[in-house]
């Protein structure tokens, strides 16, 4: 024993491992996240513009003044909110419907499962620069397949006011919808079968079944899926980047792309910091209300 | 049966016509109606990894053209080193972390991790204004170093959830039985519970690599030509006119293929990895 209590591991106490393992987590957020926080906190109280010689004016709240008084912002905001209740609502029926097909024994199942939850793994970045090339007006598959099948005249997905922010839409559903087809079959695989026995032997219909015993099991997992996916939508960038460029005109300049133009396109560097401090709050709320969530199911 | 499998089909179609315009030529590629049926040709995959590709290779104008490697190649390989190098680190750090959190009592434990989570939940453009700042000043910027430790913080609060639920699932008997025996907390540590940590840092390792090797906010906004990562880089070629799509398809089929050789290895793990593992399988 004498040779373990010589090394100096055994000096460390338990205390001192506590710090020791948690320092570098914490000084690593504390430089790249918490620092850049409460930098932009202070830029955001300033008239400053990143690309100009002259030093951050404190302005106090004129930032969020002006931000809270003009009408393209909050145009900004209303077409952040369709996009994300559009695709939101889209991608749960579609993905507990095909969480509903998915869930029985068949032969293959993990395979097709795993199938349908490829897209959500791959890069949005990537993903939307290739849709880009399928929703081409002129020479885009998805336009030759609608048109043969449905005899649709062609649409200008990405370049028209009327449909860019479908486009926008239908892309996040494609890759978003596995993330609730995952979650919807961990909900649907939680609840007893011995219920749905019990059901039969009492001959309740399948609309009985559904609403009595699947819905209040699958109910809690599915109200996590739909408030994950609502925050995550308020932070998306990547695809309208790649596919529409915020375009055309600002048709789909959802509010993390218009904080980017302001920061990189436009200079106004304090306005933007403003702009992201107000996305800001409304993501740790909408997350505070999710981690406290999560933690009552996996105390559960 | 029949419906999920027609819905599989039309869901998996993209994919497959990334594929196909990745493997036809430049004519068959814009082909309306379209090839349905074409001979397989490699050389888009061959000719993104040189410079000047797309016909002036070889001989032009009598001058032998010698290829050279494309800044694709360079972007790829600046992927692959900066996605295994912040998984690693990330990884091991949150295999540290998430023990702590497990195991010991950490004053304000909840808050602690709150903070850590919403780290994860930021979007990436609302810290960008002074991060490139402090990256330009401290002389980060488009570096790989600077993109290294950049992804590390960014998995490292799913690695830091991910692996403290991996760590409650060990039973506490076997550094208890260690320290009965006279190691010291730090030495029961790594001779015994890290190694049965094994299963849940390759699945934290896996979920990291796919995010980073995806990620494209951080990578637009931190590198200039020498750091690229290829996700940007495929993403920059913006406008739809002179773009070479074939390159393109080729290019995101590459960076799609591994993903989808990861995603089969996670297998039971996805649902664990996409709620920071509070649901388990």
């Amino acid at each position: 024993m004498s040779d373990i209590r010589s090394t100096w591991a055994n000096r460390v106490s338990d205390r001192g491992i506590l710090y020791l393992f948690l320092l570098p987590t914490f000084g690593l957020l504390l430089f790249l996240v918490v620092f850049p926080l409460i930098w932009s906190l202070y830029l955001s109280f300033c008239e400053y513009s990143a690309n100009a010689a002259k030093p951050p004016i404190f302005t106090g709240i004129q930032n969020y003044g002006s931000l809270f008084r003009e009408k393209e912002v909050w145009d900004r905001f209303v077409t952040t909110g369709r996009f994300v209740f559009l695709a939101v609502v889209m991608e749960f029926f579609l993905g507990f419907f095909i969480a509903m097909l998915l869930n029985r024994e068949f032969y293959g199942k993990g395979v097709l499962t795993t199938l349908f939850i490829l897209p959500m793994m791959f890069s949005p970045a990537v993903v939307g620069k290739f849709f880009r090339f399928m929703m081409d007006a002129n020479w885009g598959i998805i336009n030759y397949i609608l048109g043969v099948l449905f005899r649709i005249p062609k649409i200008a997905w990405t370049t028209s006011y009327e449909y860019a922010l479908y486009s926008v839409v239908i892309t996040d559903v494609w890759i978003w919808t596995p993330f609730m087809v995952l979650l919807s079959l961990a909900g649907l695989s939680s609840v007893p079968r011995y219920l749905y026995e019990a059901a039969d032997v009492d001959r309740a219909s399948g609309w009985f079944k559904f609403r009595y015993i699947t819905l209040p099991y699958v109910a809690p997992i599915l109200i996590l899926a739909v408030l994950f996916r609502t925050m995550d939508a308020f932070r998306f960038f990547d695809v309208v980047y790649v596919l529409t460029d915020g375009g055309p005109g600002y048709a789909t300049q959802i509010i993390p792309f218009y904080i980017y133009k302001l920061a990189f396109s436009f200079w106004r560097t304090g306005r933007s910091c403003a702009l992201a401090y107000i996305l800001l709050i409304i993501i740790i709320a909408l997350s505070n209300i999710y981690i406290t969530y999560l933690n009552r199911l996996r105390r559960a | 049966m029949v419906v999920l499998v027609v819905m599989l089909c039309i869901y998996l179609f993209p994919i497959y016509w990334m594929f196909s315009t990745a493997t036809k030529s430049k004519v068959e590629a814009f082909a309306l109606p379209p090839k349905w049926v074409w001979k397989p040709q490699i050389d888009n995959f061959r000719n993104i990894f040189y410079a000047g590709a797309g016909g002036a290779l070889g001989r032009v104008r009598g001058i032998e053209v010698k290829p050279q490697p494309s800044a694709f190649l360079r972007q790829l390989s600046n992927s692959v080193v900066v996605s295994f190098v912040s998984t690693i680190l990330a990884t091991f750090l949150g295999a540290l972390s998430g023990y702590v959190f497990s195991r010991m009592r950490v004053r304000g434990k909840d808050d602690l991790l709150f903070v850590i989570l919403s780290s994860r939940m930021l979007p990436p453009v609302a810290i960008a204004i002074p991060l490139v700042m402090m990256y330009r000043a401290l002389g980060l910027f488009d570096t790989r170093f600077g993109l290294i430790i950049m992804y590390t913080v960014f998995n490292l609060a799913f690695a830091v959830w991910m692996m403290r639920s991996f760590v409650d699932d060990i039973p506490p008997e076997y550094e208890e039985a260690a320290l009965v025996d006279g190691y010291s907390r730090f030495q029961a540590f790594f001779k015994f519970v890290f190694p049965e940590m094994r299963v849940g840092m390759v699945a934290t390792a896996i979920f990291s690599l796919i995010m980073t090797w995806n990620e494209f906010t951080f990578s637009l906004l931190l590198t200039g030509e020498q750091a690229r990562t290829a996700v940007p880089s495929i993403a920059h070629s913006l406008g739809t006119a002179g773009v070479n799509w074939g390159h393109i398809a080729a290019g995101s089929f590459l960076m799609v293929l591994p993903v989808v050789v990861f995603t089969f290895l996670l297998g039971g793990n996805l649902i664990r990895g996409f709620t920071f593992g509070a649901i388990k399988e």
